[in-house]
This record gives C-alpha cells, structure tokens and sequence, in this order.
C-alpha cells in the first residue's frame, strides 16, 4: 500500500450547541462573516469537518452511477463523476475541482466527467468568509486564529453557497480530497471483502483496485456493493509528494464543447414552448417606472405581455416585454411610452462623486485597518516626504454574455435556467419574488459566460421570476442588451486616496500613510441581498492597501466609506483592483525619491517575507530586469516597470514592457510574470488565469471608466465601453515557483499588478508619474524618442 | 416566406424580413451556437459564415441571407475548420467560452484564404472578435498552429501551445 500522511489536523469533536433563537441565526452568522466585528456569538461543533461530505439528500442517481458521498459519483462502467459546487465561467475550476478528486480517488483522469451539485449546506464557502475578516496577514495572533476558526464553523453552517473570492480550489481542497479518499477506502473494503483479503494488501491506480497477489478489480464492478466505512477516522490523505495528477497541466475537460458551440450557456437553454423578453431600465440608477402605456407595443407582432418589473435585489426598476422572439420583444420596447420616477441619483454626476470622495479622504481619517507605531510623528521627523493623490473610476464587468435568466412559474413552484456565482441566493431570490417557499424553486445552473463578480448578483434573477409571472406555465427568458448591461451594472467602486511617505536620509522608508475613500460593497451587497444595515467595517475597500507587505517601521492605513446612490459591486480582485495601482505606484514614487532601483528598493522591503521576495527576484530574472530594451517594431524607445501584489494568497510580480505610439497611447509589448500561489493543481489554467488577468487587468488600465451623467450611465456599448481587442495585447509570460503552501486564489491576483507596472513603465519612459486612472498621457508630455534619433 | 439554408438545411420560415439572421437562428431555428454579445456587429460572438465570408449575423437582416449558404459553428466542417478546431484544444485556448464559436468561425474563414497569415494578419482578420477572458494570446498561438496542420509537413501535428512554466 502506498504510504499517506497521516490527516493530523483533526479537530476535536465538542458538544456545545448555539443558544441563539433560530430566527436570529442567520442575520448574526452574516454579520459576523461578513467582515464586521463584534458580533460573533457562536458555538462549537456546528459542523465538524467530516460533516462537509455526506450532503442532506444524495445526489441524484443517473448514467447507472452510484454516488459515495456529495463530491462524487462512479458509473458502474467504471467513469467517475466530480460533483462541483462552484461555477465554472472560464477560471477552470471544472477541471482543478475534477483533478482533487481523480487524484485522492486514484481514478482513471481518462473517465473523469463533471456535475454541478444542487444546492446543499455542505457546499456552502467557507475560505472567501474566513478570508474577508479584517486581520492584516502578517497577523497570526490568536484573536485571528480564533475568529477564523469560529467564522469558518458558523459559515459552514449558515453561510452561502459562492463562487468567487479566487477561493475554490482553497474551500473545496480538505473536503473534495477527504470526501475521495474515503470513497478510494470504501472501494478498497469492498474489494478486500470479496478476495477475503485484508485491505492493507490491496494499492489503487487508474480506477483499478489490485491486490498483491496481482487480482485487480475496476471501480465500476466494485461500487454498486460498496459501503459505507467501518472506521471512517482511519482515511488518510496523499503527501503532496504522492501527487501523480495535481502539479501537472491538463486541458480544460469542457474545451471541445465550448469551442464548438456545444456548451449550454444560461442564454442558450430553450426549454419547451420558451417565450423571449426584453427590458428597459429606467435611464437613472436606481429610478423606476411610474406608469407606462403600451397600447402601440402590445399591438406589434409576436408581443404576448408587457409588465412593469419593479426594483429587485439592488436593481433598477424597469418594464418588459414577452414575446416569441427576442428581437420582437426588443422591437416593441420602443414603442413603449414609460413615466419613470428618477429617483435620488438623478442629481449626481461624476464630479460630484469625485468631490464627495476626495472631500471625505481630507476630511476624515477614517477607519485604521492597520496600524504600527506612529506615523505621523514618523512623517513629521522624515528628511523627505511624499505627498500624493490617486484616483481610480467606476467600472463594469462587461461578461460577454449579456445578463439573462430564464424561469417558468408553475402552480407547485418555479423551475430556473441561470448562470450564476450564488445558487442558493438565487433560488432565494425567486422564491422571494414569488412568495413561495425557496425549495420549490429548481435551478439548473449552466456554464457562466463570463462572471467577474457580475454573477454574484441576483437581480436578473428575480427579474426573470417577476416577468415569468405573467405567463404562468410558460418558460420565459429575460434578456438584457449590451446597454443595459452595461448601464445597469453593479459598479467597482470610485476611490480616491492620498498617500504620504517618509524617508530618511539614507533613503530608507521610515513612514507611510494611505487614507482611502469609496463606497462600501460589502454593505451594499448585504442591504441588497439580506436586508440588513452592517456596520461601517469592510475591509474588501482597504484590502490591496492595509495588507501591505513591506516592512516600514509605522505604517497607518485608513479608509473612509461614502454613502452614494450608485450601485457598487465585487469586480474582478475588488478593492485589490485599484488599490494596488496606488500602492505600487506610490512604492514606485519612493524608490525614484530615494534614487533607488525600484526592484531593489522593494526587496529590501521585503527581508521577513521571502515569498514575496522569491517572486519579485524571480520576475525580476525572467524580465531581464536591468539590462537594456530594444526599440519597439516602429522604432519607439521601450521602458520597463514593476509591480509585485499578493491578493487571495497568491503573490504575483509583473514587468511590463511598453512604448508610446503615435496616438499617445502606450503600447505595451510583454507582460512578464512570476507568482506563487501555493501547491498549483494545474499549472496550465493558473497559466491562463494570470494571462486573463492581465488582459483583464490592461483594459481597465487603459481603457476602463463608467461615468455619470445626472445619474445616468454614459457607457453603453463596445464603441464606447472598450475590452482589448487582439491587435492591443501583450505577449504574457508566467513563471509559477514550485511551493508547497496550501492552495490559494487564482482568478483574481494576476490582475492587480498589471495598472501599476503599466503607470511605472510610462514613468521610467517619460518621467511622469500619471495617478489616475484610466491611464492617460497628458498632451504637454513630450513623447521620447530613441536616442539614435535624436 | 423567406427560405434560407443553414449548415446545408433549407428552411421556408414565417418572419419579419427585417429580424437579423442571429435571432432567426437562434429564437426560431434554435441553433444557440451563434452567440449575442452586442447586436451592432461590435463583438463578432455571432460570427456565421455567409457563402464562407466571416459575418456578423446580429446586423444582418435575414431577408439578405436570402439564396445564400448560412454556415454555423455547429455545421462548420472540413479541412479547415478540423484543424482550427484540433488546434484550439491542442493549445486549450478558451475559458468560459462564450465568445469562442465566433473566433473559431473568424479563423476559419481567415485560413480558408489564408494558409500561413502572420501575426498581423491574424490581428486584423481577428480584431473584431471581443474576447472579455483575455484568450487573446492563445487564439493567436492556435491559428499559427491549424495552420502548420494545414500546410506542415507533419499535417496532424504542429506545435503552438502556451504553457506555463513551473519550477
């Protein structure tokens, strides 16, 4: 038999139970994990780790499978089905989630398909709730550990099923592999039970159990007669160094169907006799319809009902049309003749945003995230300061498929087609909708075309309910256009920052100070989705500044959070996104200051985190750091920049390579990157990841910004609304270092760097030092020139 | 009535000529495999091939479709689409996909004129297709390599993959 570690972090069973009043239990579980403090009352032994594999009803049997617990099933043909509580919208976590499990399995990678779960507790996330308390990282004191563990407990119970938080791999690893392990030794029994055999002489590989005698046995003949354990404490998991699939790269398995058009995506279900729908929002974020006459609409072809569609889950109000088609329904929109009420953001624009934040980052000091010793006598003893002012927009996620649901509404409950990040709050929402109770809501979750954090939200679900209401019996598929998508969005919030920096006068960093203001999404998100006031903490707003890394001997980062009427949301890395544009460009800012090399004035800010400092030499090497650039194709002189950032666990460093075209805008030619981000389960799709992450994160640098105009969004379609096309984008380089850390984030770290290596390359190029973004040269800057020739 | 033929079927349907080609297909005829992504011919995720010119069935009104061989992602066969679509699971270019039905007909119908484009041709014939995952790198990796299948001494093989590197 092949050796296992011994699983030695067994937690200790106790028999205290929460007194909370069952009412009260949800509401004060979220507040706790939500990221507020104070409010944790919990018990021990809500839900042992063990209780994470066995869900409350077993999956549901089908292809002659035999499921063994809520994480897998196995074909009596001998195919192993993963089933996936998280969904996949491009990250690959069909596939990494597939590898957990053919790999504690033993089973044969060749057989391996993918399920999506329904909705059950034991699916609920654990690592994105425990990740979003707000402890520096560097913090390993026992306050920390206790309320990790204690949030991690009542998570498990009352949290939410999610996926987002670059956490699947992380929340899914201890019991996807727990879960397969055990059902490896349930096959081991029942095989040693029919030779009479003692299971210690029995191996696994490939889905083939074998004694040593030579017998074998494959998993299909073996799991209709498998049972449940005799001793289930005894399973043990794989050393990381028994690995044989995880660390390898391996394809997406949904790759062929989705290059050929065969992947069902929400939008793409046509359940029978499926009618199509169409809406308008109301043109001012959070207004809605007053009254609406559709006499001309309702009397084109194909129109069958035309209903005002009231604010849901944080939506604007709007009106829809039913119709056999969706271009009908569309059609038909115009002739509508809607009153709208505006609502109170009818008088904001995006000045007024930008006042309202920059008033609050002089005004207040705002909330200490993280504070060591005193900065501002430190600021106040410097030889040199830095005083600098970063501003970041509104963005959208623009998924490229447009939001949509499809519901049909029955007498005995509702049945629904979605793409979604949150199953259970979306089964919640149209239960709510419709007033009925959630588990007579069926959801059949698809292939997300694209998530971002759009897909957290609900409220094209409810919509979807809410419209399907009026032709009961009837499937109806809601569907936005570009505009609305991207005008009724849920916004990555505006901020703005000042951050102060003190060296003394042999260069070395002696204080820093960042004070930030934005909206709260957290709160937002909770008031929208659980209908409940959180207090003023959201760490998500600060997280990419408070959590710095480098050692300077005072540090105080605030944040202060600014009520508006515009909706914000979780975009791609959230506070991350934007805060480590200003956090490494200001780092940058210092090291010039301080007339240093920005690659060593890092490292020597790094000397008691050696896995950042592993990252930034490793980056550093791979890029030629230091050595000269040639031109770009068109003769321009090329500059290089660095970023390093550590977000979800994972800690990326980037250099960027750009020049300056003749349109002023910069080019940039290569993106390497170096990360390292924990065992890596499939080192092609983290690959993958930080290459979308970059081109992700480059679009936003470049070209990203929502604007207001009296409440209304600007933006609407892809002229004015602008993702990178092909010609724009960078050769992408990744260097993964080999770790042996606990899995962490992926589909969100490769993009916070990218903004800053960008705004410290055009630094390097022209000697500006842009702050704002999007990133964009001022006309007064003169464009360098090579110095052949000059 | 208009009648057009799609992935070699003819079909005789009751619709508004006007209705772009994209909602006939994918609302009457059920053929998803076209995507919308914008509905101005902006985001090329509803790329068809008309008479095997790449185009965008979102702006174009069935009635022009007329007489014509409509090719979808689901009927795209031969040399060419067999070795774009060899090539996109060689180099494991997509991630969630949804834009990728419209770049595999962008790049086929580039190779079927083209059986060695360089990169900047690649770039134009491909700029209309948006792609939000950042697949960029990789669909151009794919392309060089159905087209070494395509023209290569090995035919079947070709390299081109993107990988990371570990260690």
């Amino acid at each position: 038999m092949r050796k296992r570690a011994s699983h030695g972090r067994r937690r200790r069973r106790s028999h205290v139970v929460i007194s909370l009043a069952p009412a009260m239990k949800r509401r004060t579980f979220l507040l706790a994990g939500l990221g507020a403090t104070g409010a944790l009352v919990l018990g021990w032994g809500l839900l042992p780790p063990r209780q994470r594999i066995t869900p409350s009803a077993p999956l549901p049997p089908h292809d002659g499978e035999v499921p063994l617990n809520g994480w897998l099933a196995i074909g009596t043909d001998g195919h192993v089905t993963a089933y996936v509580p998280k969904a996949e919208m491009g990250q690959g976590i069909h596939t990494a989630l597939a590898m957990v499990i053919a790999e504690e399995l033993d089973a044969d990678w060749a057989t391996m398909r993918v399920a999506h779960t329904g909705i059950d507790r034991i699916y609920n996330n654990v690592a994105t709730i425990v990740d979003g308390l707000p402890f520096h990282p560097d913090d390993d004191g026992v306050i920390r550990r206790t309320m990790a563990w204690l949030t991690a407990k009542s998570m498990r119970e009352v949290g939410v099923m999610m996926t987002g938080g670059s956490s699947s791999v992380k929340d899914c690893w201890e019991p996807m592999r727990l879960a397969a392990a055990t059902a490896r030794a349930q096959l081991v029994q029942t095989a040693a039970r029919a030779w009479k055999a003692d299971a210690s002489d029995c191996t696994t590989a490939n889905g083939v159990v074998r004694h040593r005698d030579g017998r074998t046995i494959g998993y299909g003949a073996l799991v209709a007669s498998a049972t449940p354990l005799a001793s289930p404490g005894t399973v043990a998991l794989k050393a990381p160094r028994d690995f044989r699939l995880i660390g390898t790269a391996q394809p997406r398995i949904e790759r062929g169907d989705k290059a050929r058009g065969r992947a069902t995506f929400a939008i793409d279900v046509r359940p029978a006799g499926m009618l199509h729908a169409a809406i308008v929002h109301a043109p001012v974020l959070g207004g809605h319809a007053t009254r609406v006459d559709d006499t001309k609409a309702r009397a084109m072809p194909g129109v069958r009902a035309v209903t005002i569609v009231p604010p849901l889950r944080g939506s604007t109000g709007g009106v829809a049309i039913i119709a056999t088609s969706h271009w009908q329904a569309r059609q038909a929109l115009a002739a509508l003749d809607v009153t709208w009420d505006d609502g109170p953001a009818a008088t904001i624009s995006s000045a007024d945003v930008t006042r309202a934040l920059e008033t609050a980052v002089a005004a207040d000091d705002g909330f200490a995230y993280h504070s060591v010793g005193d900065a501002t006598a430190a600021l106040d003893g410097a030889a040199t300061r830095l005083d600098a002012t970063y501003r970041a927009p509104y963005l959208a996620h623009v998924t490229m498929e447009p939001m949509n649901c499809t519901v049909v509404v029955r007498d005995d409950g509702a049945e629904c087609w979605a793409g979604t990040q949150v199953p259970g709050l979306a089964r919640d929402a149209i239960a709510s909708v419709l007033g009925i109770d959630a588990a007579r809501v069926v959801l059949h979750e698809q292939y997300l075309g694209g998530g971002f954090g759009r897909r957290l939200e609900t409220d094209v679900i409810a919509q979807a309910a809410h419209v399907a209401r009026a032709v009961r019996g009837t499937p109806v598929q809601l569907v936005w256009s570009r505009e609305e998508d991207t005008r009724h969005d849920f916004y990555r919030p505006a901020c703005v920052a000042r951050f102060r920096a003190g060296l003394d006068a042999q260069g070395q960093l002696t204080a820093w100070l960042a004070h930030s203001a934005s909206q709260s999404v957290v709160r937002a998100y909770a008031r929208r989705h659980f209908d409940i006031g959180l207090p003023g903490i959201d760490k998500t707003q600060s997280e990419g500044s408070y959590d710095l890394r480098y050692e300077v001997p005072s540090v105080r980062v605030t944040h202060t959070h600014v009520d508006l009427p515009i909706p914000v949301g979780f975009w791609r890395a959230v506070g991350h996104s934007h805060q480590a544009f200003f956090t490494e460009s200001f780092v940058d800012e210092a090291a010039h200051a301080a007339r240093r090399d920005p690659v060593d004035f890092r490292r020597v800010l790094l000397a008691n985190h050696p896995r950042q400092r592993a990252v930034l030499e490793r980056v550093a090497r791979e890029s030629g750091w230091g050595t000269p650039t040639s031109p770009a194709p068109d003769g321009a002189p090329v500059a290089r920049g660095v970023a390093l950032h550590t977000s979800f666990g994972t800690t990326v460093g980037q250099v960027v390579e750009l020049s300056i075209g003749p349109d002023r805008r910069p080019r940039v030619h290569r993106v390497t990157c170096a990360l390292d981000c924990g065992i890596a389960v499939n080192p092609n799709h983290i690959a993958q990841q930080v290459e979308s992450g970059v081109v992700f994160g480059l679009a936003a640098a470049l070209n990203g910004e929502v604007t207001i105009d009296t409440g209304r969004v600007r933006e609407g379609n892809f002229d004015t609304i602008r993702p990178l096309r092909l010609p724009e984008i960078p050769v992408v380089a990744v260097h993964v270092l080999e770790s042996a850390g606990h899995p962490e984030g992926l589909g969100e770290p490769g993009l916070p760097p990218v903004a800053p290596a960008v705004a410290n390359a055009l630094f390097a190029l022209t000697g500006v030092r842009l702050r704002t973004l999007p990133l964009r040269l001022p006309d007064s800057v003169p464009l360098p020139v090579t110095p052949a020739a000059t | 009535m208009i009648t057009i033929t799609v992935d070699g079927t003819r079909h005789e349907l009751d619709v508004d000529p006007s209705m772009p080609l994209l909602w006939v297909l994918r609302d009457v005829l059920a053929n998803t495999g076209p995507k919308f992504g914008c509905g101005q011919a902006l985001c090329g995720a509803c790329t068809v091939h008309v008479n095997g010119a790449a185009t965008r069935a979102c702006v174009l009104p069935v009635s022009a479709a007329q007489g014509k061989a409509i090719t979808t992602i689901h009927g795209v066969e031969g040399p060419v689409a067999d070795a774009v679509l060899a090539a996109w699971d060689q180099v494991d270019v997509v991630q969630c996909g949804y834009c990728q039905p419209g770049q595999v007909m962008s790049a086929c119908a580039l190779l079927a004129v083209n059986r060695a484009p360089s990169d900047g041709e690649i770039d134009t014939a491909l700029r209309g297709n948006l792609c939000r995952c950042g697949a960029y790198q990789r669909i151009r990796a794919a392309i060089h390599a159905a087209a070494e299948r395509l023209t290569g001494p090995g035919a079947g093989s070709g390299s081109g993959s993107v990988r990371g590197t570990a260690g």
